[in-house]
């Protein structure tokens, strides 16, 4: 991050200090409270807390099943991008509206038809159970969760980078001898890399946070399919705030440094921006 | 290598982009192909580079039947108008992409393109990235991508027309250098007739899918073999009237010989340039009265509107030395022949 004064557009200080000003009050300062919440326990109550096999089973499913789920939609969100950008069809609209269905669904909605779903009489938890997939109640249904709710941040963020993509840079790399799969991976993808990143990161967030569509499938076994959130909620429930804020900055603090490293990775394969 | 292209056509959804063309060109040739925008010149030139599939039609390159062979086989350099430089890739790595697809030794990777940037000038600029370019140097990094895997022909779609006059002089300098030195048959699209007459040493004019005129830029210019060709490069008069008598026609007090096989009362166009006017103040033999109406300044020469009479009109350039020296003015009374005509029948 570069601090950047000397620009020819006008009202970078009125711009700067209303960014900060907002950022604070929306975002530092609740956060704040959260960590000054949870200094009220001592460093002892809090290393047991974060550290109690529960809670560890429960970040690892939380990030685990996140990032499974950002990684399924990196690749099929840039099938569904693709398609939507390079083909004509009937009910493209259709499809490209459905796209933000997750988004606007209630999750619990989505969490409650999943289940149904996919439970042993599911339509189609009925085929899967016979092949010894199980879904519903598993730390795979968490991820079929997360999934769902996690694509349209894919699909958005490529589909306009994928829409203003130089259909010439393609012609070129095969005026060149390319082939298909040799355009693919290393014109097509490489341009489109800041983007993917940005997408990822956004899936991963939010599926890290989901709770209302994860809880119904998971089925909320401690160790096996209780998602972080979820442990948080049931602190609060049991009146432990300091117990619940304890968790929740261990989330906020990988979460933070996460998207940290993204940010740099984007900002490495964003290089050729620079003018 | 040599192109041979035989009754190409190609159609867009019902669109006759390019019908039955044919063309060939020698090799170590430098050709323009010029015509008014949405002509077909890109549709036919892409479709020599196998960018474009054609509906009928064969492609031949170097006596070898072409039309199906793949983009990576036929060996042909293409350059895009909008440069279409890999964004996300260094100078380098776009000037390598060919070398890299025939999966050449690094070394020889490395020389070719160290080669390749000296001769565009940019030594030193391998490690930019496309963005960090004015558009001149990318058009020139564009050129030596399409150059690097040594193809036996390079096609240009209108490679300087998204730069300014200045550059554009500039690359054109820059091109016919770079095809002395290297002899690579050179194929070039441009809706620039200057460009195409300085450039080129021969000229095809296409016009809606056809090419119409194939020749050296003094053919072009002196001997248009249509109507179209005869508006469409340099400046032109042009008046509508009749065969009057056997192998005459007259427009006002002007009177043109005509090739006296053309019927009585044919309609015809004659179309003549403004520097075919001969103007002077004095009589001199076969000239018509006129008065100059308007005079415009235009860098090397001056361009009079003339007043003929019968409310017609012609334009007449002077080089300008001529015109000062003889005090040409506004409603001056001058003396007018026509040197040099083109008659085409107008088919009604
Ligand atoms: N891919 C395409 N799809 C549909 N129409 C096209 C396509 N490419 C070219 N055309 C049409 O074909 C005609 C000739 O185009 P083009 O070859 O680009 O002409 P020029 O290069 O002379 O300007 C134009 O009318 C254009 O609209």
């Amino acid at each position: 991050m570069k601090l950047k004064s000397t620009g020819v557009l006008p009202g970078f200080g009125l711009t700067m200090g209303f960014t900060v000003t907002y950022l604070c009050l929306i975002v530092l300062i609740p956060l704040g409270a959260l960590i000054l919440k949870a200094t009220s326990l001592s460093w002892g109550q809090f290393l047991d807390t974060v550290t109690s096999p529960r809670v560890l089973a429960s970040y690892r499913l939380s990030f685990g099943a996140a990032f499974i789920g950002a990684l399924i939609n990196s690749i099929f969100g840039f099938m569904v991008a693709w398609v939507l950008v390079r083909y004509e069809f009937p009910g493209k609209r259709l499809v490209d509206a459905m796209v933000d269905l997750p988004f606007a669904l209630p999750t619990a909605v989505a969490g409650i038809a999943l289940t149904a779903l996919y439970t042993t009489n599911g339509w189609l938890g009925r085929w899967l159970e016979p092949l010894g997939i199980h879904v519903a109640f598993t730390p795979l249904g968490v991820i079929v969760a997360v999934t769902f709710i996690g694509l349209p941040f894919v699909v958005r963020t490529l589909q306009p980078v994928l829409e203003s993509l130089d259909p010439e840079m393609e012609k070129a790399a095969v005026s060149l001898g390319a082939n298909r799969w040799y355009t693919l991976s290393r014109v097509v993808f490489p341009s489109l890399v800041p983007a993917w990143i940005t997408g990822f990161s956004l899936a991963f967030a939010r599926a890290v946070g989901e709770y209302g569509s994860v809880i119904f499938i998971s089925g909320n076994m401690p160790m096996k399919t209780e998602i972080a959130p979820l442990l948080i909620i049931t602190k609060l429930e049991q009146y432990d705030y300091a117990g619940a804020t304890a968790i929740a900055v261990v989330m906020l603090v990988v979460s933070f440094f996460l998207l940290l490293g993204v940010n740099w990775l984007q900002a490495r394969t964003g290089r050729h921006r620079a003018t | 290598m040599s192109i041979e292209v035989r009754n190409l056509s190609k159609r867009f959804n019902g669109f006759q982009a390019v019908k039955d063309t044919n063309l060939k060109l020698e090799s170590g040739s430098l050709t323009a192909l010029l015509g008014p925008s949405g002509s077909g010149k890109s549709t036919l030139l892409r479709m020599i580079a196998g960018l474009e599939v054609p509906d009928t039609g064969a492609i031949h390159l170097t006596g070898r039947e072409a039309t199906h062979v793949s983009a990576k086989e036929r060996n042909v350099g293409f350059v895009f108008q909008h440069y279409a430089l890999f964004k996300h890739m260094t100078v380098f790595e776009n000037i390598a992409f060919g070398l890299r697809v025939r999966k050449q030794k690094e070394s020889e990777i490395l020389e070719r393109v160290y080669e390749l940037l000296s001769l565009i000038q940019l030594t030193g600029y391998d490690k930019r990235f496309p963005a960090q370019l004015s558009g001149g140097q990318r058009q020139r990094v564009a050129v030596a991508r399409a150059l690097a895997p040594r193809p036996e022909v390079l096609l240009l779609d209108e490679p300087f027309g998204a730069l300014d006059a200045k550059v554009r002089e500039e690359l054109r300098e820059w091109i016919l250098k770079l095809h002395e030195e290297s002899h690579v048959t050179t194929l070039f699209v441009t809706h620039d007739q200057q460009e195409a007459l300085e450039v080129a040493s021969r000229i095809l004019i296409m016009n809606h899918g056809a090419i119409e005129q194939d020749g050296t830029p003094i053919e072009i210019f002196d001997k248009p073999a249509s109507h179209f060709i005869a508006q469409f490069v340099g400046e032109t008069n042009y008046i509508d009237t009749e065969v009057s008598e056997k192998g005459l026609a007259v427009w006002g007090p002007f009177r043109f010989p005509v090739n006296p096989t053309l019927p009585l009362k044919q309609k015809i166009r004659i179309y003549f340039r403004p520097n075919d006017v001969y103007m002077t103040a004095q009589f001199e033999t076969l000239q018509v009265r006129a008065r100059i109406a308007k005079a415009r300044f235009k860098g090397t020469i001056i361009e009079y509107k003339l007043d003929i009479g019968e409310d017609k009109h012609i334009s007449a350039q002077i080089p300008k030395g001529v015109a000062l020296a003889s005090g040409f003015k506004d409603g001056q009374e001058v003396y007018a022949a026509i040197t040099a005509f083109h008659v085409f029948p107008i088919e009604s």
